[in-house]
């Protein structure tokens, strides 16, 4: 402990010399070696955690560019929203639902441990410590909430310009609270999943699919935004409001990405740790950038004009597409994963408008049918992964997730009805359910 | 007195503007605008979907002078706004009745 002090903080202990001389004598209850892999661990859910939690922010702007402007406001409240009920709805049932840490109900499938999550003591010891081999339980649960949190914001995009804000935040609280903790623990916490042989390092199928497949069966239940598809069956393009705001968004996202997969890693108190967290960090950018290129060198072959947002779709797919497996490829194979996700995005797309499906922000594309290239591109860098067991898991998780959100939009619709009537959607859900603009000066799109 | 109206392409405002200054124009008012000639629009793609763009953006110059500088500043906008490429605008030159300066209330040729 007294080293990384040392390593940490040189100028203050220049400054202090006295400091240091103190440090070096043993400390009642301090022991340096064992304690500072729980101490390293614990940072890295934490300072992970930071980073995922503010990939909520990319969300927000990638969506309020992305809509117009007369459906901008209503877009930040449910970015806001989804986020505090997940962070909520995780601490009530989430957490101990997707660990049961060995305590099944039925086992491999559903959690024994019903419940809120609970902290460890105020100044917690060593000995006190829930697993003091590991990492402080409350920066585990701080970081596992960000995750449920991402898989909840996904789905917001899709859905955009048409949902109202009640029933998809009833719908947001069913996800956090259930339909994410339940299939999670099937992988992460121990479950059959895992037990079979499936590998998905930080969630192109846990997290990110989920999110994609719950969005996909809402837009297909809530149907496309009017105008959307006319008369011939051709698409309409609708432009966003803020190509600004959906750009600084995608740089979040990438920003939180780091701590998305970085953190994944587990564990950062040996070399092998902390060098697998740096191979996964310049993995991800990596695949990151070559998801961007392959979307802006395709939509200029294809549309003599390269198209930002499918240039911001494919870093997100890239990243998507590395988040199953940041950790085995080499630099090269990560920039091939991440591009072919930017491929799928600029091939998907228009597919999408195709069958009449309206995704507002390109989540399903992103999200969904990236994720589940990613949990297939395990197979090329990992040899421990099978093709049959990574899409048997794929198909699972898959149907689950549509047949129970299926449920619950169903029932919805039938009991508060899901879309706002064709008069608010045309004048924008801001001023009809809100009563306030986010640019009042000049917002008439 | 003649209202020159004049729609150009906005890239060659600036052009216009210094070669009208020059031969003695010492006002005018300029509007962005969108509309449609025999151009008729052109198309783009967003997102994989195509889409028309049925109005295209111009800018309108509205300057009213003395009868007889009338032929040289329509002469002037021709030869500076001009590409030969299809949009490059239209000129219209209508009679003007009456001009009033605001501030010393002057009138016509006074007050342009």
């Amino acid at each position: 402990m007294t080293t990384l002090a040392k390593l940490a903080l040189p100028a203050a202990l220049i400054a202090l010399p006295s400091l240091s001389l103190a440090e070096d004598a043993s400390v009642a209850g301090v022991n340096a070696a064992t304690d500072t892999v729980f101490i390293l661990n614990s940072l890295l859910f934490l300072v992970g955690g930071i980073l995922v939690f503010w990939m909520a922010a990319g969300f927000a702007m990638l969506e309020a560019g992305l809509v117009r402007s007369k459906n901008v406001t209503m877009q930040l409240i449910k970015n806001i929203s989804l986020f505090s009920l997940a962070a909520i709805f995780y601490y009530l049932i989430g957490y101990n639902l997707m660990y049961p840490l060995g305590s099944w109900g039925i086992d491999g499938v559903l959690s024994g441990v019903w419940g809120p999550g609970v902290l460890e003591t105020v100044g917690v010891t060593a000995e006190g410590a829930d697993d003091y081999a590991y990492a402080s339980t409350g920066s585990d649960f701080f970081f596992q909430l960000m995750f449920c949190a991402t898989t909840a914001s996904i789905v917001s995009g899709t859905l955009a310009e048409r949902i109202k804000l009640w029933p998809f935040l009833i719908f947001t609280i069913v996800l956090t609270a259930v339909i994410y903790p339940l299939q999670a623990s099937w992988k992460w916490g121990g479950g059959f999943l895992d037990a079979a042989g499936f590998l998905d390092f930080a969630g192109s199928t846990v997290v990110h699919s989920v999110g994609g497949w719950a969005a996909l069966t809402g837009a297909l239940i809530l149907g496309p935004r009017i105008g959307k598809y006319n008369k011939a069956g051709k698409t309409v393009p609708i432009p966003g409001s803020n190509l600004t705001l959906a750009t600084l968004g995608t740089f979040i996202l990438w920003l939180g990405w780091f701590g998305f997969n970085g953190g994944s890693q587990l564990a950062m108190g040996t070399v092998g740790d902390v060098g697998d967290v740096s191979r996964i960090f310049a993995n991800t950018n990596t695949a990151a950038a070559g998801g961007a290129i392959a979307a802006l060198i395709l939509t200029q072959l294809l549309y003599k004009k390269p198209d930002l947002t499918m240039v911001l779709n494919g870093a997100l797919a890239g990243l998507v597409s590395i988040t199953a497996e940041p950790l085995t490829p080499s630099l090269g194979a990560a920039t091939l994963i991440g591009a072919v996700g930017g491929v799928i995005v600029v091939f998907a797309v228009p597919f999408l408008d195709k069958l009449k499906i309206d995704d507002v922000v390109g989540a399903i594309p992103v999200h969904l049918i990236a994720g589940i290239w990613g949990t297939i591109a395990v197979v090329f860098t990992n040899g421990d992964a099978s093709l049959g067991t990574q899409l048997y898991a794929i198909v699972v998780v898959g149907l689950f997730t549509v047949i129970v959100s299926g449920i619950v939009w169903y029932v919805l619709k039938a009991t508060m009805g899901l879309r706002v009537d064709e008069e608010t959607e045309i004048n924008g859900l801001d001023m009809a359910e809100l009563g306030m603009e986010a640019y009042p000066e000049f917002s008439k799109g | 007195m003649k209202l020159i109206i004049a729609t150009i392409k906005p890239f060659k405002l600036e052009e216009v503007r210094e070669a009208l200054t020059e031969i003695g124009v010492r006002g005018m008012m300029v509007t962005e605008i969108k509309g449609f000639g025999s151009q008729s629009g052109h198309t783009e793609i967003y997102r994989g979907a195509e889409y028309a763009v049925n109005f295209v953006p111009k800018v309108k110059l509205e300057i009213v002078v003395a009868a007889n500088m009338a032929d040289q500043v329509v002469e002037t906008i021709t030869n500076t706004a001009q590409t030969g490429k299809i949009g490059d605008g239209k000129i219209f030159v209508l009679d003007v009745q009456q001009a009033i300066r605001v501030r010393t209330g002057e009138t016509d040729a006074d007050a342009i």
